[in-house]
């Protein structure tokens, strides 16, 4: 897609396509001998610095490779999303710990998202309480370091009373230091495969809704989420699918049953949110501001109130400025989940740090942290980059 | 993790091959021996003058005295367990004497060589009193705070799968950090060195609440660690912690030392450099065991005074005794 966008771009009418020789004096400039020789001078250092490398280790007897990949791990992970033991090998641990990154950093970017919008929005607010409230706000979380804001909510988390004194809400919901305990659904039935008809009804559902919220007409939300309810209903019925609710209860050591969420997780996500809202505030305080004030006085001379005109007008066309920030927002929320190894998260980095401790491939142990970050944030990015095309200005995508 | 990286960075950039020698004279020049130390009451942590004071810091130290004569050309850096080893390997220490556990991996995979084992220890289990356990496998799903970067960690996954129990780890760089898991009740009990467990126990709000349970998980004769390749180093250190060994054999105290100098066993002339001899043929100084002893004392001495009866620690010598007296402190001969 973007390579498209990218050709599209150079071969407009009024270019011609440049033959190879053309292309090759393109590339290497007006003054090609100095070109040649800072490529050379940038290979000679690589060259020197792999060698070392290289060198270093023979010396010391290890072997680059990832062959430990598929060895035993024998260590176990507090928490994981795919089932995981310590009989399971590197490769899968260190898939563990990267599902563990990309859980934290998904749910922080979209909730830093909903914070920032709503505290940046305050920050601009007649109401001058809110407003300082916000702006304090604003000051503290940027200007403190975030390992120190982690330390602070991990300890907030690790005060909650022990498992044997956890504060019980009824219906099964508890708080203690092990984690905030939810009850969790249980379907039973013939089979999980009701589950595909059901995803491809709720499918067709979203997309008939979104054709016609372009087409002008009217969005039916309570009705299409009745149909929906009942649909799930009646496939449960017609298969013979029970639910029932799991609650967690006291037992042991621990609170067992239900969903959990661990204070490690809670920590890290709550300390990455709020440091990440506080700069995500900044940048939608500063596009809001850069809407011009006669597009707020021609809204209000339409008679449109305060948060249609915020809605409607302004947000629309501060999103263009305020998008390729939030960009690389996004990209550092993800690489700081790295810090989680501090507060006990069992993320990426803390994975392939036993992973580099216990086999001594620390390089190999690196590139693969490396890679899976580079590979993340180049995804975020591509999305964001796209997203971006569609809200800009019709004329700036034609340039 | 971001030294970690940094390390390896740090590594590409170091000239190739620590040929024997080379230490040695890297630390001439700088006048000074960098030691990486952890941060464990008893065994290495600064006083309130900035001064490290411990068990492994007075192998530091008599190191100094072995190469400077002088116990203060060292120079102590506080490394976690899960950046030290690379840290070692970078060249950022001369020498690691923070408890670290000898290994065959570390020896022949990950490069390092092991002075003489300085402490023998086993993975221990810290515990509330009040949980009413006593033995480890009774911990079944439990959560154990695990200090990264340690054997400790393989060793608890280990010793779960062999009796057939669950527990769920959290495993935490940050020793501060570790700590305060036990303190604040996020874990049922901390696994580590049960020396480090007893240290990290006085630093807890309420020791008495907590109880180090018996058994020992593992064996870990905690050495010190040099990078391999350099021999003539190797050696140094190895003689250096012998010499304090030996001159508790010898029943040679900081105190007594002096008095020695006049005693007619040519072994003992020998050990204190009255006798020439050996020094001249091993290209030391002749004195450097009377110079150590004179400004450290001897293994026995160390011991007692940074974690033995009386100290805060009130370790007994158990293992840590001497051959002659039931235990597996040993010395080659000086000849």
């Amino acid at each position: 897609m973007l390579l498209r966008i990218a050709s599209r771009k150079r071969y407009e009418p009024g270019f011609s396509k440049p033959g190879s020789w053309a292309s090759a004096r393109q590339w290497l400039g007006p003054s090609p001998f100095l070109q040649a020789a800072f490529l050379f001078v940038v290979l000679a250092v690589c060259w020197y610095l792999g060698n070392n490398v290289v060198e270093t280790m023979q010396r010391l007897g290890l072997k680059l490779g990832f062959g430990f990949l598929s060895q035993r791990a024998n260590f176990e992970i507090g928490e994981s999303l795919i089932a995981y033991s310590s009989s399971d090998t590197y490769a899968r641990a260190l898939l563990a710990g990267l599902l563990n990154t990309i859980n934290v950093a998904f749910f922080g970017c979209v909730i830093a998202t909903v914070c920032g919008v709503m505290l940046g929005i305050a920050r601009l607010s007649g109401n001058l309480v809110l407003a300082s409230v916000a702006r304090a706000y604003v000051e503290i979380f940027r200007n403190t370091p975030l390992l120190l804001q982690l330390f602070l909510w991990s300890a907030i988390f690790h005060s909650l009373p022990a498992p044997r004194r956890a504060i019980e809400f009824s219906g099964g919901f508890f708080l203690s230091n092990r984690g905030i305990f939810i009850p969790r659904l249980i379907f039973d039935g013939p089979s999980v495969f009701i589950w595909l008809p059901l995803a491809a009804a709720a499918a067709g559902v979203t997309i008939i809704a979104t054709r016609r919220r372009f087409f002008g007409q009217r969005f039916y939300a309570t009705r299409i989420l009745v149909l929906s309810v009942a649909m799930f209903v009646a496939v449960c019925w017609a298969t013979g699918v029970s639910v029932s609710a799991e609650l967690p209860a006291r037992g042991g050591f621990n609170i067992s049953g239900g969903l959990s969420l661990t204070p490690e997780f809670a920590g890290l996500l709550t300390g990455l949110v709020f440091n990440a809202a506080a700069t995500i505030a900044e940048i939608v305080r500063s596009g809001i501001q850069s809407v011009g004030n006669g597009q707020w006085e021609a809204a209000r001379a339409l008679g449109l109130r305060p948060g249609h005109i915020m809605r409607l007008i302004v947000l629309p066309q501060a999103l263009r400025v305020i998008t390729p920030l939030m960009t690389s927002n996004y990209l550092d929320l993800t690489k700081n989940s790295s810090l989680a190894v501090a507060i006990g998260f069992p993320d990426l980095v803390s994975v392939a740090n036993t992973t580099a401790n216990t086999t001594g491939q620390t390089l190999e142990a690196i590139t693969i942290i490396a890679a899976a970050y580079l590979t993340l944030n180049l995804a975020v990015s591509v999305l964001m980059n796209l997203y971006n095309r569609r809200i800009m200005l019709r004329e700036e995508r034609r340039r | 993790m971001a030294a970690g990286a940094a390390m390896m960075a740090a590594a590409a950039f170091l000239p190739v091959a620590a040929e024997a020698g080379q230490t040695l004279d890297k630390i001439k020049e700088r006048g000074v021996i960098k030691v990486g130390v952890g941060t464990t009451p008893g065994f290495f942590t600064p006083d309130s003058n900035g001064r490290w004071q411990g068990f492994f810091v007075d192998f530091g130290r008599a190191l100094a005295v072995t190469v400077f004569n002088d116990a203060d050309k060292v120079e102590f850096t506080n490394s976690s367990p899960q950046q030290r080893l690379p840290a070692l390997q970078a060249g950022e220490f001369d020498i690691l004497l923070s408890g670290v556990t000898e290994t065959i991996t570390r020896a022949f995979k990950l490069g390092f060589h092991f002075g003489p084992v300085v402490f023998y220890d086993g993975q221990g289990l810290l515990v509330r009193k009040d949980l009413g356990v006593t033995k480890g496998e009774e911990l079944d799903g439990a959560t154990i705070g695990v200090q990264s970067g340690t054997t400790g960690e393989l060793n608890i996954a280990d010793f779960f799968r062999k009796t057939g129990k669950k527990f769920t780890p959290i495993t935490i760089e940050e020793t501060s950090e570790f700590t305060k898991a036990l303190d604040t009740g996020r874990v049922d009990a901390l696994t580590q060195d049960s020396t480090d467990l007893a240290a990290r126990r006085t630093q807890l709000k309420k020791p008495d609440d907590y109880i180090l349970l018996p058994e020992r998980l593992s064996k870990e004769p905690l050495a010190p660690a040099v990078r391999a390749g350099d021999d003539q180093w190797l050696e140094i250190v190895n003689w250096t912690i012998y010499a304090t060994i030996q001159a508790e054999e010898f029943g040679i105290t900081k105190e007594n030392v002096d008095t020695f100098l006049k005693s007619e066993d040519p072994a003992i002339k020998r050990f204190l450099g009255v006798d020439t001899s050996l020094g001249e043929a091993i290209g030391l100084d002749p004195k450097f065991a009377y110079n150590i002893i004179k400004a450290v004392g001897n293994y026995g001495e160390i011991f007692e005074r940074n974690v033995g009866k009386g100290t805060p620690l009130n370790f007994d010598r158990g293992l840590n005794q001497l051959w002659t007296k039931g235990g597996l402190i040993y010395s080659p001969p000086f000849r």
